[in-house]
């Protein structure tokens, strides 16, 4: 009667034992260590009972600070996985030569530069860009936390919920084998049967359903709580380009949602949207994954932007030269960057015009950003330049992405992309506008307002060992790449026949190794500036004799921020109030009304994420199931009415005075 | 391979095209230092064999030097300031209000725009003239297309993971090798089988796609004899690392050489053997068929290679006449083989293909559309604007970058 493989196909989809990459060794053996590692933290948080703690203080919290802080650690954690990736695939490549097939097989190499380019980009750059905003924007406008506090607990564990399925494609079943952006015919159902590509899929939308909300809420944050006297032309820039970012997220995210809604129905259920036959056309797939894919470029690079500028105008003592001009370039990008997709795909056949007029408008983005790069140098100029870490990372930010930018208008020349389009010319290209700017510049963030999230600076010696370890490993990575694209090697390749291209490859590969200890340096220098944190405390809350708002309170900062709403009358709000002998307000506190902590956000979040599951596997039953849980979930949360309370007047003078004495202690020492 | 990959040429042919002593200065100076580190390594993009890829190179090289007059500056005054306003110095001058000069935002905007007027003059000027699509007008810098310059045809094929090259003219075909003569235009139509993949020989051309149910096209010449390396420059699955094939730049007697050699294979490809040809395989060995079904590449284009499957050549036909009406729904019949197996979407109907109606030699002696008039030589302009004064039409004006071509209408 009943067939028992017909059952444990209704119960298990897909999914049956075979899925388990059992017979890759490398695999096995990341399992064992993750597993081991799981198995350790989940032990210790029993064992010192921090489960109560970290689900009512962290999970469930609504607070904007903590979330950019857990959107922090997400970014962290995944660059690790997205790293180990790289250095996988420099190994492969740096030894397979002379008829080596290197250590990777082509199933197993296919999944990993898909995986590393999906995670550095998801997982690791937008969490490290998305926490920073996250941390930083309220508070650099005055504000008590973001305009919708749920929303943005809810979008942290959706961005948690796609990193959970990308990583789980690493142990039960396999990842996309296509590149990273998934490319039609390749990734269609004909060609990529396996659960690669649906994990690629229902990973890339849960995840992009947290980033378009919180975009949509930091827009409203920015545009509705700003503190009074803060007009548009009195935003610190990072709060502009931020908000530049915000807009950029709104309005491209939904494109990518709908190309992989409809690439899914092609999978699904036999549309031919972009098959070969029956009328698809994959060029339309790559037009839309591009109108996407470019400006996510400058939403990972805008607020990086941001924060050069903050730092710059920061450590040189001395304000951001041409803030206007600042404010124009960032939206003049904005606007260009919605009008240069097609320089990615110049060598698909389009026409000379149609190439040359991407061409030209790819070109035209480098004018405000060449722009920008001489205000933050006019801003050093006539400073007096303090070379703390931060500052560190933007030098070497202007002197790096220069080198970048130049390679990427070449790349915009089409007849110029024709020889060097796909090559690892354009890897190093792109590596070197990404780490050059979106990593050095979340490095730069990190050492900047790591005091104010935690009370005391990081260690400067480990630090600047990660800075020195980190360029040098840049260069020594990516040039090589830059030298082989010209010798006309492509990328993606698992195995190389030419053996004069090896010497390159290792070069590159010790590269990746100095980036490795970079990484390393930087874990140690947060464990060290952890051990050494009363030597390393900060009690004004302002160390660095900063300029924005933000270092206006303590570090860190009261669950409530300000326990007045400042009044803003300049660009350099906090720079102004100090310049103008401001006392901070001892007496007539009130309460102050807060949001509620909620746990909706992990439940909604982990049942999108079941639902992922089970659509990746063919379990119907698990994704019916948890599709209903989800509507039961949010529906039920429109019926909690314990959504906020007030912080007591006590509560508020109890905490101000203790930060009254603190100040009080430090002025004494 | 890779002793037949190097060559001894020198690594720069400045004396290959005409231009400006200056520019010609520069370009050399900016890659003394690349020559003297790297010399030694093949450098193919920068030392190509074909005159497309040499103007592509010339491009390359004139855009970073236009480009290095703005970096260069921004370098040296990075490290400047960096160094002079340190804390530590403080004799340098500090003005910590000092935000705005009108003259120098002037500045910062404009040597940017500057550069990029000019860059983007060149770009389009050179996009139009190298447009793969377009006809040669020059077999090298000093040879201007004549008219018994018959071009070479070749209909390239991009099969999971292999090349397969169909001479018309000749009546052969090639797997995983491609030979061409010097000096004779080649002229490439271009498709794939299942995904995409990217045709290019660094040391011919730059690379176009090719696309399943599409055709692209690429205009080459190549100047020297050699061997080079040809590939695929689009990831397309598992055995992409293998893809490569050899392309052969011979005299115009050992082109006849060659090609009397791949007659005298028995091998015939006719659609049953691509058929078989098409499946999956990797590192496949070169292979030689002495005659060719001559409609293939067309049926492979409008991917009715099939026996009884519609082209899209047909299903356009009779869409433009209003289509089969409710009927057409009925005309399909269930799909066999696509690449791996027949596959389906889990909720989808079973895969299939629409069936022929008229019969599959619809396209047998059909006859090509001739999509390449003789060259064209008139003057490049955009749609409504007027002729530029500067054209590379006109040997008499200082091309840059494109020396003499010969002129028609001026």
């Amino acid at each position: 009667m009943f067939d028992t493989s017909s059952l444990a196909k209704a119960i298990f989809g897909r999914l049956t034992l075979e899925s388990l990459p059992l017979h890759e060794p490398i695999v096995v053996g990341t399992f064992v260590v993750v597993a081991l590692g799981g198995v350790a933290l989940l032990g210790a948080v029993t064992y010192f009972r921090l489960w109560g703690y970290l689900w009512r203080e962290w999970f469930t919290t609504v607070d904007h600070k903590r979330i950019g802080i857990m959107y922090m650690i997400l970014g962290i954690v995944m660059l690790l996985r997205g790293f180990a990736d790289a250095i996988m695939m420099r190994l492969q490549q740096a030894i397979a030569f002379g008829g080596s097939e290197g250590y990777l097989n082509a199933h197993h190499y296919d999944q990993i530069f898909t995986a590393h380019g999906v995670i550095m980009i998801f997982f690791v750059a937008m969490p490290l860009v998305t926490g920073l905003m996250n941390y930083v924007v309220p508070l650099q406008i005055g504000a008590r936390d973001v305009s919708f506090p749920f929303l943005n607990n809810f979008s942290f564990w959706m961005t948690v919920g796609g990193a959970v399925l990308v990583m789980a494609s690493l142990f039960i079943g396999e990842f996309a084998r296509t590149g990273w952006l998934a490319y039609p015919p390749l990734s269609n159902i004909g060609y990529s049967p396996d659960v690669g590509v649906d994990y690629y899929i229902w990973g890339l939308q849960v995840a992009g359903v947290g980033t378009t909300l919180s975009g949509i809420n930091l827009i409203c944050t920015i545009v509705k709580l700003r503190a009074p006297g803060m007009t548009m032309m009195r935003m610190p820039v990072f709060t502009w380009t931020s908000l530049c970012t915000n807009v950029l997220i709104v309005a491209s995210f939904p494109v990518l949602t709908a190309v992989l809604a409809l690439l899914s129905l092609d999978r699904y259920i036999g549309t031919n949207f972009f098959t070969n036959d029956f009328g698809g056309s994959p060029m339309m797939y790559v037009n839309l994954i591009w109108i996407w894919g470019h400006p996510e470029v400058y939403i990972l690079v805008l607020p990086a932007f941001g924060i050069f500028s903050e730092v710059t105008s920061t450590f040189s003592g001395k304000r951001l030269f041409g803030y206007t001009s600042m404010v124009y370039a960032t939206v003049v990008i904005t606007i260009l960057s919605y009008l240069v997709w097609l320089h990615h795909f110049f060598t698909m056949g389009s026409g000379a015009s149609v190439n040359s007029f991407f061409g030209i408008t790819t070109m035209i983005i480098s004018i405000p950003t060449g722009a920008k790069m001489f205000n933050w140098l006019f801003t050093m100029y006539r400073g007096r330049i303090r070379f703390e870490l931060p500052m560190m990372w933007t030098v070497a930010f202007m002197f790096t992405f220069v080198l970048g930018g130049m390679t990427g208008v070449l790349l915009a020349v089409p007849p110029a992309d024709f020889v060097l389009h796909n090559s690892l010319f354009l890897v190093a290209h792109f590596h070197n506008v990404i780490i050059g700017g979106v990593v050095f510049g979340a490095f730069a963030g990190i050492a900047y307002w790591f005091p104010k999230a935690f009370g005391f600076r990081l260690d400067p010696f480990w630090g600047k060992l990660s800075f020195w370890f980190w360029v040098t490993g840049f260069y020594f990575a990516f040039m090589p790449l830059y030298v082989l694209g010209l010798m006309g090697v492509t990328r993606r390749l698992r195995v190389f026949d030419d053996p004069s291209l090896q010497i390159w490859f290792v070069i590159a590969g010790i590269g990746a190794f100095l980036i490795f200890l970079g990484i390393i340096s930087f874990l140690v220098q947060i464990a060290v500036s952890v051990l050494k944190r009363e030597a390393l405390k900060d009690v004004t809350g302002d160390p660095w004799n900063a300029r924005t708002l933000e270092w206006a309170t303590s570090s860190p900062p009261p669950a409530y921020n300000f326990a007045f709403t400042p009044v803003v009358h300049d660009n350099d709000a906090w720079w102004d109030m100090k310049r103008r002998g401001y006392r901070r307000p001892l007496t007539r506190f009130k309460p102050i009304h807060m949001p509620s902590n909620t746990g909706t956000g992990v439940i909604l979040a982990a049942l999108a994420t079941a639902m992922g599951f089970g659509l990746i596997w063919y379990i119907w039953w698990l994704a019916a199931v948890s599709f209903i849980g989800l509507l039961a979930v949010a529906i039920g949360h429109t019926f909690n009415y314990h959504r906020d309370y007030h912080i007591p007047a006590d509560e508020v003078v109890r905490v101000e005075d203790a930060r009254t004495h603190l100040l009080a202690a430090g002025a004494k020492s | 391979m890779s002793s037949l990959l190097h060559r001894s040429y020198p690594l720069f042919h400045i004396g290959n095209f005409q231009q400006g002593s200056t520019v010609r200065v520069l370009r050399i100076l900016a890659l003394l230092p690349l020559a003297a580190a790297l010399s030694g390594c093949d450098f193919v993009v920068l030392a190509p064999a074909g005159d497309v890829a040499v103007q592509q190179r010339d491009l390359v090289v004139i855009s970073t030097v236009l480009m290095l007059l703005i970096v260069l500056p921004v370098m040296a005054l990075t490290a400047l300031f960096a160094w002079r306003y340190r804390q530590s110095n403080t004799s340098a001058r500090y003005e910590p209000d000092w935000d705005h000069s009108t003259q120098l935002e002037l500045v910062i905007w404009s040597a940017p725009l500057l550069i990029i007027v000019c860059l983007g003059a060149l770009t389009w000027m050179a996009t139009h003239l190298l447009d793969p699509y377009r006809a040669l007008g020059r077999i090298d810098a000093d040879r201007p297309i004549e008219a018994q310059d018959k071009p070479l045809n070749v209909e390239v094929v991009a099969l999971d993971w292999k090349w397969l090259f169909i001479y018309p003219e000749y009546g052969v075909a090639t797997v995983n090798e491609l030979a061409a003569p010097v000096d004779r235009p080649i002229r490439f139509r271009i498709t794939a089988s299942s995904v995409m993949n990217s045709f290019y020989i660094p040391a011919l051309a730059g690379q176009v796609y090719a696309m399943p149910g599409m055709e692209t096209k690429l205009h080459a010449v190549t100047n020297k004899p050699g061997v080079y390396k040809g590939f695929s420059a689009n990831y397309s699955g598992a055995g992409f690392s293998g893809m490569y094939f050899s392309f052969h730049s011979l005299t115009t007697a050992d082109f006849d050489k060659w090609i009397a050699k791949v007659k005298a294979s028995g091998d015939m490809l006719g659609r049953n053997e691509y058929l078989v040809l098409e499946r999956p395989s990797a590192n496949e060995p070169v292979r030689r068929y002495g005659s060719v079904d001559g409609d293939l590449f067309k049926a492979i284009v409008n991917m009715c290679v099939e026996p009884g499957k519609m082209c899209a050549s047909e299903m356009m036909a009779i869409d433009a006449k209003g289509g089969l009406g409710r009927e057409g729904l009925n005309n399909t019949l269930p799909l066999t083989y696509d690449k791996y197996a027949r596959r389906g979407a889990v909720f989808g109907p079973e895969p299939t293909y629409v069936a022929s109606i008229c019969s599959v030699d619809e396209l047998k002696g059909q006859s090509e559309p001739e999509s390449t008039v003789p060259f064209d030589t008139t003057p490049l302009r955009g749609a409504g604007l007027k002729r530029p004064l500067f054209s590379p039409a006109n040997p008499s004006s200082s091309s840059l970058l494109l020396g003499s071509r010969p002129k028609s209408d001026s």
